[in-house]
């Protein structure tokens, strides 16, 4: 074993096992996978820069397509820290609106995810069926908001649209579709020999090290992490429903953190979520959605804000954090988008280490990543990147923070 | 419409995501699976360029993937059809003041069909590639 040569194999930007650009660097002894690094930066679009030059109403629009997946966490995640700072209260009902369409989003983000996954053990029927039945929520989403992907309904100060007592039979009949598949699609991705071969004991990321990571979301549950940010510190309508972290033990009997228990988790969170949409309709009270609906006192009131706020979601992949500081100009003095994956990605360097070179696929999607939400910073000085350690990092920090203070 | 030999019921497609947000990538896979299913007339992704006749470029073209696409582009066979899927990769879209995008892609390779949307529909993207059928056609006749 130890006298084999290693072999280093660069896998990405543009590979077919994976769907977005990144580059990994794969150190390779034998089958066997000694060391990981990746770079990514490949979908590096300075949103945030781009939001530094915008007023707050049109950021919204911008954060849309920060990932074309996962919109609506991002956009409520900005309206919520730019609500904070501008003291704007948000109607009741526009808080169910937001987290129904929450929900919606991610059991289609899940069941996108069940896809890819299945696709890349090579189950291709299991990818096409799951992508199938995903069909039905992307129906509601474009009955509901207008829209299929990036669905601009959320808006600083409640939502764009309403939904009128005429459209809940349609998302009724969309929930009993996946109650009565709940089953099929446990025992299809649970109990099938090939994927308990596969995804057993393959990529463990155990309890200590999520923690120590960092990681969020599903990736941090499935290792036994009791974390949910609906749960932790409930935004929009989360506060009058019953929601509990979702752990690997719904299902099997023990935690092992490996990659079978990350589709258990986001498997059972589809169950869930169709739950919590179902209450979310039950108690819906009634009539505004929006706190004002003229753009120009949105806009006035923005202008004036002064101050700083965060803004908590827990989006399908984890925890979305935006940081928002308003000065009293149209534009941010600042923001700051952590994404989900950004919390998750290092996790790969430890459940990479001592795998085979076919499992990397699996492992890699496994974290559900999503490099549009995380591409933020690149630094390029004279067309060579520059490679940023973490005490540059810290003293641009301490600095940066000293000029806005001053 | 006659497909010529070569192409009947095999019109091949690589995805390249310039920068995307994910929406019309994801919008392609949608475009690919059972609901729509142009698998029955045979076209399919693939996963080298060198397979492909059609390139679906998604995503402005960030600096750092606009040699990629240029280097993709090249390893297509003739003949080829280039097509832009979404807004963004067009003008730019919302991020349009970036400054961070080589592209639009039409400045980086020379693009035959534009599907705009942000993001497009799935029917609107198997109609881009219907027609990018009618020009490989032509540009087969041309041969």
């Amino acid at each position: 074993m130890s006298n084999k040569p290693v072999y280093t194999i660069p896998i990405g930007p543009i590979h077919p096992a994976l769907k977005e650009p990144i580059l990994f660097t794969f150190d390779i002894q034998g089958e066997v996978i000694n060391a990981v690094d990746f770079a990514p930066g490949k979908v590096h679009r300075g949103v945030e820069w781009m939001g530094m030059r915008r007023n707050p109403v049109q950021i919204v629009h911008l954060c849309d397509r920060i990932c074309g997946i996962c919109g609506v966490s991002h956009t409520l995640a900005f309206a919520r820290a730019v609500e904070q700072i501008a003291e704007i209260e948000v109607p009741e009902r526009a808080h169910y609106v937001r987290s129904i369409i929450a929900e919606f989003e991610r059991i289609q983000s899940h069941l996108l995810w069940a896809g890819v996954a299945a696709h890349e053990l090579g189950f291709d029927t299991l990818f096409h069926l799951a992508w199938r039945v995903r069909e039905e929520a992307m129906d509601v989403i474009e009955y509901l908001t207008g829209n299929r992907i990036n669905y601009g309904i959320v808006q600083v100060g409640g939502v764009r649209r309403d939904f009128t007592e005429d459209q809940f039979p349609r998302i009724r009949k969309a929930l009993e579709t996946y109650e009565g598949l709940v089953n099929k699609l446990v025992t299809l991705f649970l109990e099938d020999t090939t994927i308990k071969l596969r995804c057993m004991n393959t990529g463990v990321l155990t309890e200590k090290d999520a923690l120590e990571l960092c990681t969020v979301g599903p990736t941090a549950r499935a290792s036994g992490l009791k974390m949910d940010v609906r749960a932790d510190a409930p935004y929009a309508a989360y506060g009058d429903i019953d929601v509990k972290a979702i752990l690997p033990d719904v299902y099997a009997d023990c935690i092992k953190g490996d990659v079978y228990d990350r589709i258990v988790v986001r498997l059972f969170e589809v169950v869930d979520s169709v739950r919590i949409i179902r209450d979310l309709m039950d108690q819906m009270p009634a009539w505004p959605v929006l706190w004002e609906t003229r753009y120009a006192k949105i806009l006035s009131t923005c202008k004036k804000a002064e101050g700083e706020a965060i803004g908590r979601v827990e989006a399908p992949r984890g925890e979305c954090f935006h940081y928002v500081r308003m000065n009293g100009s149209e534009a941010p003095q600042q923001w700051k988008v952590k994404a989900s994956t950004y919390s998750n990605q290092m996790s790969w360097l430890k459940i990479l280490q001592g795998e085979q070179i076919a499992d990397i696929p699996i492992i890699v999607a496994s974290i559900d990543p999503c490099m549009s939400c995380t591409d933020r910073v690149t630094v390029i000085r004279d067309g060579s990147p520059d490679v940023m350690t973490k005490d540059t990092l810290h003293r641009l920090s301490v600095e940066k923070t000293r000029r806005l203070q001053a | 419409m006659r497909l010529s030999p070569s192409f009947n019921r095999s019109l091949w497609v690589f995805h390249f995501n310039s920068g995307s947000c994910n929406g019309c990538d994801i919008e392609i896979v949608c475009a690919l699976t059972p609901r729509y299913d142009p698998e029955r007339f045979g076209i399919k992704l693939v996963g080298s360029p060198r397979h492909a006749d059609v390139l679906l470029v998604t995503g402005p073209v960030v600096h750092d993937m606009a040699d990629r696409l240029r280097r993709v582009y090249a390893q297509m066979p003739n003949p080829k059809v280039v097509m832009c899927i979404g807004t963004c990769g067009q003008s730019g879209g919302v991020f349009f003041d970036s400054y961070n995008l080589d592209g639009p892609v039409g400045d980086v390779i020379p693009v035959d069909i534009y599907v705009p949307g942000c993001a497009p529909r799935p029917e609107a993207i198997i109609d881009g590639v219907v027609k990018a059928i009618a020009l490989l056609e032509r540009l087969e006749e041309k041969k």
